[in-house]
């Protein structure tokens, strides 16, 4: 019994510390890394599984009459995790690896491998204490199994839990002191025979890890481009306040001597000074400003930047901000003297930190009369109310420099995408409009894209002609898109043509535009934006989207990629510009999700496949069957699809990624357990079952694929219409009926592997360890594939691969039974 | 006689340093002619969007002698003359010299002009803009920087280049105006004190985008009325769209 309370705490702990790699990774580089720590963990736990295989013999730990050595190494493998859920994150910090040089020296992906293979560690420990134990148990196999995957569930939730409350670099320590914990608990194990005496010293030594570690290894260092980083070299700066959790890391940042005069876009018709602004960071970088008010200089500046278009459209508008984050949006908003402002902010810390910065609380954004705040999803927020606004205005939430460095191509936003826009339009007056600003790259990406997502939402809510309801005019490095509910009418047209040129704005498109009315005073080499919006109103947009060298075809919800641009026709160019200036061209999250995925690939066949080849003779005997290869290599690819599928739907029902990827794994990791707990004892029932009501003969196997793979279609039909219905339902709702949805097939996807891996055992046991390792490595490589896959086929496609993979599963299963 | 033996043995060695110096001085001015020639390669085939076939002379002539090596970290000394931005520390980076080139062309500078450089990094540019025979006032925010590269620029020669730590948002008024300006930090508008501080007909240089990457070139004109107009440029020949080159 202790000792599979040990795995389970090991289990969690392991999980915990996986979530947690991808928070320091936000904090430290950019958040484009979580796949690669998916991988890398996968490639820790695969890895332990062939290195139990080679050395199990050797050690005599197969032997179940050394039942203390076992105990001892299961002890040393956990103490062992501990040792290195710290030491190798502090080891990773010192390796010199800046992705922003990844274009122009070879080293840094070099460097990046060093990190991938130091990270993999503390899940190679864990993997092989666990595996130890599940070894050990023998007859009682599903019960170790099952507290491993209860353990891990309860891991994933704990942890974002803690982030909440403690800062990352306390968590990493707490985390790492639980390998300590889980090797005291199995020496408690009195089967295991290891002297007791020594069990104290486990207990001690778990609260002095807590202490021991010096402070300079264990603070997240981040990169020094980041704007954080950058602004502290500045003289005069201080962090006035500083709040962290799973959600983000936030820094407020004063500058008394040289003023943050943050105003994207601003018209250099504006002649005064900006007022004194606070820096609010997420995460050390994209930064937003805080204006204070009576400080000196103009807040009038807010009259003189593009996103100020819509008030001159409007008269008095009622206000709703979609991301209202430092509160800019809601000054200027109240600033044009709009009597009734509702801001959505998904994060309440950025509301509390916010808030807490003013002397008076009436002086936050926040609080001034007139402003509701809503802390939630702006999606939800969309689907959930009744009310109708004048204006929806979305501003950038992200900077210029990760705008600029293309990081976020690989990350979804749901916030960009034709559904999306086409819920704010039907939650929108007659009158009403929709404004979406962004920050301008040249050649043009996200403005067009912007502009075709307006045109074919609008489209899909019944209206003939979009080009009269559309409007765009851009700065020098910002865009502002206007979409109305109705066509625009003649004296809105008058008064964008009045506010762009008093401010020497750029018309790039509205109803009748005149081709010498474009590129007047930011010129671009051709009016790439008014011909692109021409070319998107137009009958050859299919063609257009063919031939312009970025992806600016429209996101969905099935593909909700908005930021990802990259083609790879143009990548040759690209990079043959590079000595040229090209590198900024290239969008470099997507390159790096690419690379992870060779990375995943080439780790998975060296540390996993080829040192079981080693084993010679059972090499030779497993590579007579391809079959094995087949299924438990395909449970492998589409488990994990699967499990990405469902953590991409449940991100816009639950209003947050980090909710989502905690709660799929918890359910995934428990109903899977449970399925693969129940998968001997249903074996029977599941064969009696096919036999009655389909008159054939199906093994339990083969009854669990399919009914997988026909769940997988319907979810595909019906999962988005039942979570569309309930997204409005409060948190502690959609919580159970989140886990009501994942329960079936999760429990389903947890048998097909341990009956296959005992009928496997039951043919030829030498395949055993084989099954374990394709099955780790098809894992590795899904972490990494299945988000391009997404990027290229959308999540549809890949759910249908999924049930597809588990049919070749099943067909391979049936042709090894009759081998 | 070992007295002797030592003395032989040490001129051998300070001789042997001596070449190696030579050498070492040797081989980065032929990487730097090398660095050269692919620049005026680059320029060519980017001729469309610069709007010129070539760059003017003067820049290239001065390009070939400013020892890039000089103003990189000791680590970073083997890539001096690759054509490639390089980390300078205090997060920032010295500009791929074909930036540097290009932006230097587009100031359009004539001897004796006075140009103002805000931001001055690894002191670089400032260099190249000095060995141009113009008048350089250079400002950097960073006070370690701004100090390290006021030592540097002494100790290599460049004693006309007048060198200032502080905010670069007002320009350097005393001194304005200016026949060009070129703006390194990162800016989220063009600062309206330096546009005033530009004399009619002259130009100001911002190159925009992240560390390590510059995305595009911001021009901004005034013409001798007064007006000012901005253009976007990209440093590279790049056609948006296929089958239309």
């Amino acid at each position: 019994m202790p000792l599979r309370l040990a795995v389970s705490v090991l289990a969690a702990a392991a999980i915990g510390y996986e979530i947690l790699l991808i928070r320091l990774f936000s904090i430290i580089q950019w958040h484009h890394f979580a796949f690669m720590v998916i991988s890398l963990a996968l490639l820790g736990y695969g890895a332990s599984g062939t290195f139990l295989t080679l050395v199990s013999r050797r050690l005599g730990l197969d032997d179940l009459h050394r039942e203390r050595r076992l105990g001892v190494a299961f002890m040393v493998s956990a103490a062992l995790f501990s040792l290195l859920a710290v030491g190798a994150f502090a080891l990773a910090q010192r390796v010199p690896f800046n992705p922003l040089e990844m274009a122009w020296d070879p080293r840094q992906f070099w460097r990046l491998w060093v990190v991938y293979l130091l990270l993999a560690l503390p899940f190679f420990s864990a993997g092989t204490a666990i595996g130890l134990a599940l070894m050990r148990a023998r007859g009682k196999i599903h019960r170790v199994y099952r507290a491993d995957l209860v353990g891990a569930g309860v891991g994933a939730l704990g942890i974002v839990a803690i982030l909440f409350v403690a800062p990352a670099t306390t968590v990493l320590v707490l985390v790492g002191s639980l390998g300590l914990v889980a090797a005291g608990i199995a020496g408690l194990d009195r089967s295991l025979g290891v002297t007791r005496k020594w069990i104290p010293l486990f207990g001690i030594a778990a609260v002095l890890f807590v202490w021991i570690w010096p402070q300079s290894w264990l603070a997240p260092q981040p990169s020094e481009y980041k704007g954080l980083s950058k602004t502290m070299l500045v003289p005069a700066t201080r962090i006035l306040a500083e709040d962290s959790s799973p959600l983000g890391r936030l820094t407020v940042v004063a500058s008394s001597r040289i003023p943050f005069r943050h105003a994207p876009g601003l018209s250099l018709a504006f002649p005064d000074e900006l007022p004194e602004q606070l820096g609010l960071f997420t995460d050390g970088d994209s930064m937003s400003a805080i204006d204070l008010p009576g400080s000196g200089g103009e807040v009038s500046y807010l009259e003189y930047l593009p996103s100020a278009l819509p008030y001159h459209l409007l008269d008095r508008p009622r206000v709703l901000i979609l991301g209202a984050g430092g509160g800019g949006e809601i000054s200027s908003a109240l600033h044009h003297g709009v009597r009734r402002v509702d801001a959505v902010e998904f994060n309440p810390q950025v509301v509390r930190l916010v808030d807490g910065l003013f002397d008076n609380p009436e002086q936050s954004p926040y609080r001034r009369p007139g402003v509701r705040v809503h802390v939630e999803d702006a999606r939800s927020f969309l689907a959930r109310g009744r009310d109708l606004f004048e204006l929806i205005l979305v501003p950038p939430l992200d900077s210029s420099t990760v705008a600029a460095a293309g990081s976020q191509s690989a990350s979804a936003s749901f916030l960009y995408t034709v559904e999306s826009f086409g819920e704010a339009l039907s939650r929108l007056e007659q009158e009403g409009l929709l404004a979406v600003s962004r920050w301008l790259k040249v050649p043009p990406r996200d403005s067009l894209k912007l502009f075709a997502t307006a045109v074919v939402a609008l489209e899909r809510s019944g209206v003939d002609a979009p080009a009269e309801h559309l409007a765009m005019i851009r700065s020098w490095s910002t865009v502002t898109l206007v979409v109305g509910r109705r066509p625009l009418a003649p004296r809105q047209l008058e008064a964008l043509r009045t506010f762009s040129r008093e401010r020497s704005f750029d018309l790039a498109f509205y109803p009748g535009i005149e081709q010498q009315e474009t590129n007047r005073y930011n010129r671009l080499e051709a009016p790439y934006l008014a011909m692109g919006a021409e070319a998107i109103l137009g009958a050859d947009r299919e063609e257009f989207y063919d031939r312009y060298k970025f992806n600016v075809r429209p996101a969905t919800d099935d593909r909700p990629f908005f930021f990802n641009f990259f083609k790879w026709s143009v990548l040759p160019e690209l990079l043959e510009l590079r000595g040229r200036g090209g590198t900024p061209l290239v969008e470099w999250g997507y390159l790096i999700g690419v690379a992870t995925l060779v990375q995943a690939l080439v780790a998975a066949v060296v540390l996993i496949l080829l040192p079981l080849g080693a084993l010679g003779g059972a090499g030779q005997q497993a590579g007579g069957s391809v079959r094995v290869v087949v299924y438990f290599g395909a449970l492998g690819l589409a488990f994990l699809m699967l499990e990405v599928v469902f953590i991409q739907k449940l991100t816009l029902f639950l209003g947050h990624p980090l909710y989502a990827v905690a709660l799929v794994l918890a359910a995934f990791l428990v109903f899977a357990g449970l399925g693969s707990g129940s998968s001997a004892g249903l074996e029977q029932a599941m064969r009696r079952r096919a036999r009655v009501l389909l008159g054939t003969e199906l093994s339990a196997i083969e009854v669990s694929i399919l009914s997988l793979a026909a769940l997988s279609l319907t979810y595909l039909l019906l999962l988005p219409p039942v979570l569309r219905s309930a997204i409005q339902l409060p948190v502690f709702l959609k919580v159970p009926i989140a886990l009501a949805l994942l329960a079936p097939p999760a429990f389903l996807m947890g048998m097909p592997f341990p009956l296959g891996l005992a009928r496997a055992a039951d043919l030829k046991p030498v395949w055993v360890p084989w099954a374990w390792g394709i099955n780790g490595s098809a894992s590795v490589v899904s972490a990494a594939l299945t988000p391009i896959l997404a990027i290229h086929l959308g999540f549809g496609a890949v759910t249908t691969l999924a049930a597809a993979l588990y049919l070749v599963a099943a067909a391979s299963f049936r042709g090894l039974q009759k081998e | 006689m070992r007295t002797a033996t030592r003395c032989v043995l040490a001129t051998l060695l300070m001789s042997l340093v001596g070449v190696g110096g030579l050498l070492a001085a040797e081989s980065y001015e032929q990487k730097r002619r090398e660095l050269m020639d692919e620049i005026r390669r680059d320029v060519q085939r980017t001729s469309r969007e610069i709007g010129r076939a070539q760059l003017d002379d003067r820049v290239m002539e001065v390009m070939a002698k400013v020892p890039r090596h000089e103003f990189v970290p000791a680590d970073q000394r083997p890539y001096a003359y690759r054509n490639r931005p390089l980390p300078i520390g205090y997060g920032q980076t010295i500009s791929q010299p074909y930036i540097v080139a290009i932006m230097t062309d587009l100031l359009g500078l004539e001897e004796g002009d006075r140009v103002l450089e805000v931001g001055t990094g690894s002191g670089y540019q400032a260099a190249v803009l000095a060995a141009m025979k113009t008048d350089v006032y250079t400002m950097e925010i960073i006070p370690e920087l701004g100090r390290e590269v006021a030592e540097r620029l002494e100790r290599l020669g460049y004693k006309e280049i007048n060198t200032r730590i502080g905010d670069g948002y007002y320009g350097w008024q005393e001194q304005a105006p200016f026949d060009g300006i070129i703006v390194t930090a990162a800016a989220a508008h063009i600062p309206p004190p330096l546009v005033r501080q530009l004399k009619p007909g002259g130009r100001m240089i911002i190159p925009v985008g992240g560390p390590f990457r510059v995305q595009q070139l911001t021009l901004v004109e005034k013409a001798a009325t007064g007006e000012v107009t901005t253009r976007q440029l990209l440093p590279v020949a790049f056609v948006p769209l296929t089958g239309d080159h």
